[in-house]
């Protein structure tokens, strides 16, 4: 695409200079070198790798014959220009010849600053370190992806993104022009429309074919994914777009970026909403990505106070403090007469149980709420829905439904719920205040009652690790920056969180190979601000991705990573064994712990080691939990002092 | 004494213990690789301790007859365990094994839980 014919000159850039001449060797005498060393003498030593052909150095550099000799700058300086016009702060990235013009203009023309190209093992670690960045930071990171290759393997990691409405400009290198192209590799890495890949699940794509089109699709991109429903979006990259130079006398010009105003509620349905909930006996708030800002935690509280409404955190956000005492669980819904929902990624599955037995595997659903609830949902969801992919859930319907920003919504509903509440009303809405607050004490006491069960065992038990660790970490500012689902929710129920990035949520799509690499995202933006992140680790999803820790050592970024190593996928373990029941057989075990295609074991993976070979410490396996206090404060010296850490102790399943 | 210790101790114990049936003498120590093998461990956690997945069996198991009934007819989250699957003797000595898993320290005499 708009890619000139260029020369046979060959001494524009100095790097290229050995792959140009290496290559036109091998061109006169193709595979010569080989040939005279298979049939030489018996003394003659085999060298460790045989000198390229031609055709090898052409696959595997992507280069072009020849490149033009040009004074003027090419288009990827000036793509660099756009790029920095975004303040963007890092670039998490695995090379790649099809971005390799860009990716010169970044460390060089651009001083690898603002971004800094963060090098990763694989492209899904790249966009996931994004996704985490974007949790604490509340800024998106840019991540490059080569081609077809690249996008695939960033995919999964897209689609996390998507699900969890997280911002995330992926710009994909892709070489357009066919006749053009350098043959063999190159060709494989380049399609027709590369963003068609991860089209389901992106907010917005284009492909720039000029580099003024570049600088419009640049800034709209990331001015779309910035507005609520944040969502990623691509850019693909034309190869000869970036070695394009500049036409002399060319005016490029960089739109500014100016932010879009959030979606707010429908006065008359926030009203509305407002009338409902001041007058309800037993109004519950449920939130779920409610809290995109930490501003968006004070509102929640304003709002909960104001009601004296017990208010239920699904987690994929902070959103409300759990040490006050309005913060419950959802069997809290049980009696509610009206439910507001805030950015609930389920609203369905909120307010219905679905239990995976009987009916012949199909389930038995039953709601979780009285008959006649009012329900109230604000969701900017609601304006981003697509076909394919079936992340909006089952249908729920409800009474009052605003697609909207619930963020930006909650002044305008706090202010109409003053003016709703009855005067006669308010000596009632603060005796609500008093149940809730005995209720919470009470439910503080059964989790501490219950965490000391099995508080001896070995393997370690998740309630007991979780407080091994917060005695390391409660005099810090600290930052837990994995999912603590598979812990039982044990921090999430125990641990004083209260600022937003206390806790990050999950994935979104539920996805593995997000856990690492979102924790390493997410302590390079603590770092910023000396804090002191903790990743509490499953084994199954650490596997998938761990040449994160790799980038975590290579760029210094400073993160306790504590193994929740139960050896097994053990959501799976228990679907076979359910699977086996209902069948009336008994589930094969082979020679692991759980049903056969289950276990990490057989041999047990030493992740200290692992660590180590990364040049992360790594300690461990810990199996006696009176070992965990000694390991972890190692550990947390070794982050104190900014640099990874990793932990593997072996836990029980859940 | 550690935890193995005192569970082995109960285990020994337990096996003394006599099912509803007035017939069955019941082996903890079986119970415990039964439990492991078919799956209990999965939710309830090698020592019955419970979690998000599965509520806690032990110590201080429900009575026989009501943990009986559960297994083979429940159509709650927990899958049902048919007969062929899990005999009533293997049943009986997991309910031997849960009756030897000791009492935990009260919560408040645990320095951690006091933070």
């Amino acid at each position: 695409m708009a890619r000139k014919d260029v020369g046979l000159k060959v001494d524009r850039r100095k790097f290229l200079t050995g792959v140009a001449v290496a290559g036109a060797a091998s061109a006169v005498t193709p595979q010569a070198g080989n040939a005279t060393t298979a049939a030489g003498t018996a003394a003659a030593r085999l060298p460790s790798a045989l000198p390229p052909t031609a055709h090898t150095i052409a696959a595997e550099t992507g280069t072009p014959r020849a490149l033009a000799q040009t004074n003027r700058p090419d288009g990827s300086d000036f793509m660099v220009d756009v790029i920095k016009s975004l303040d963007i702060d890092y670039l998490p990235s695995n090379p790649a010849s099809s971005f390799r013009g860009l990716h010169e203009s970044l460390i060089n023309y651009g001083k690898n600053k603002k971004p800094e190209f963060l090098t990763v093992n694989h492209e899904e670690i790249g966009v996931a370190m994004a996704h985490g960045y974007f949790k604490v930071a509340g800024k998106p990171l840019m991540s490059l992806c080569h081609g077809t290759v690249g996008l695939q393997h960033a995919s999964m990691a897209i689609y996390n993104a998507w699900c969890d409405r997280v911002p995330v400009i992926v710009v994909g290198g892709n070489d357009l022009d066919a006749s053009k192209r350098p043959p063999g590799t190159p060709t494989y890495h380049s399609a027709q429309d590369v963003n068609a890949l991860v089209r389901d699940f992106t907010k917005w794509d284009d492909t720039p074919v000029s580099l003024q089109h570049f600088a419009q699709s640049m800034v709209r991109a990331y001015k779309i994914a910035m507005t609520p429903p944040y969502a990623p979006v691509a850019i693909a990259l034309d190869t000869g777009l970036q070695q394009e130079p500049l036409r002399n006398g060319e005016k490029l010009s960089i739109p500014r970026y100016v932010p879009t105003s959030p979606p707010q509620g429908d006065a008359n349905a926030v009203r509305e909403a407002a009338r409902l909930l001041a007058n309800a006996e037993r109004p519950v708030i449920v939130v779920d990505r409610a809290a995109r800002t930490p501003n968006g935690i004070n509102l929640l509280v304003e709002l909960a106070e104001l009601l004296q409404a017990p208010v239920v955190d699904q987690g994929r956000r902070m959103n409300f403090p759990r040490t006050h005492h309005l913060s419950r669980a959802l069997g809290v819904i049980r009696q509610a007469d009206v439910i507001i929902g805030m950015e609930l990624s389920d609203f369905w599955g909120t307010v219905n149980a679905w239990i995976d037995n009987g009916d012949h595997g199909h389930g038995v659903q039953e709601s979780r709420i009285k008959e006649g609830t009012k329900l109230i949902s604000i969701t900017s969801a609601d304006l981003l829905t697509k076909s394919n992919y079936q992340d909006f859930q089952r249908f729920q319907v409800v009474d009052v439904q605003m697609a909207a920003d619930a963020e930006s919504t909650l002044p305008a509903l706090i202010e109409a719920v003053k003016a709703a509440i009855p005067a006669s009303r308010k000596a009632a809405i603060e005796k609500r205040g008093e149940a809730s607050r005995k209720a919470k004490a009470e439910a503080r006491e059964r989790n501490l009652a219950a965490m000391a069960v099995g508080w001896d065992a070995s393997p370690i038990s998740t309630a007991r690790l979780t407080m091994e660790v917060w005695a390391q970490i409660k005099g810090l500012d600290w930052s837990m920056v994995g999912s603590d689902r598979q812990m039982s929710s044990w921090p999430s129920r125990i641990w004083p969180m209260t600022k937003h990035y206390h806790h990050l949520g999950t994935s979104g799509g539920l996805g593995l190979g997000y856990n690492l690499s979102a924790a390493v995202g997410a302590a390079l933006a603590n770092k910023a601000h000396g804090r002191f992140s903790v990743n509490l680790q499953p084994d199954g999803d650490f596997m998938y991705a761990p040449g994160a820790l790799w980038t975590a050592a290579h760029h210094n970024i400073p993160l306790l990573t504590v193994m929740h190593n139960n050896r097994g996928y053990h959501q799976e373990v228990m679907h076979v064994q359910r699977l086996s029941n209902r069948r009336i057989r008994v589930a094969a075990l082979g020679k692991t712990t759980g049903p056969i295609g289950t276990s990490i074991e057989a041999p047990d993976i030493d992740y200290a080691k692992m660590a180590s070979s990364m040049g992360v410490v790594g300690i461990g396996p810990i199996k006696d939990p009176k070992e965990l206090a000694p390991a972890l404060k190692r550990a947390v010296d070794v982050v104190k002092s900014g640099q990874p850490a990793l932990v593997d102790v072996w836990t029980q399943p859940r | 004494m550690n935890c193995v210790a005192r569970v082995t101790m109960a285990a020994l114990a337990a096996s003394l213990w006599l099912g509803t049936d007035g017939s069955l003498a019941a082996s903890a120590e079986n119970g415990k690789k039964v439990y492991m093998a078919v799956g209990c461990w999965g939710c309830h956690g090698t020592v019955g301790q419970g979690g998000v997945t599965g509520p806690k069996l032990a110590p201080d198991p429900m009575p026989y007859e009501t943990f009986s009934a559960f297994v083979r007819t429940t159509n709650r989250a927990m899958p049902p365990y048919h007969e062929l699957v899990l005999s009533n003797n293997d049943l009986a000595d997991i309910y031997a094994y849960l009756q030897t898993v000791p009492k935990p320290a009260d919560y408040k005499t645990i320095p951690l839980l006091n933070q």
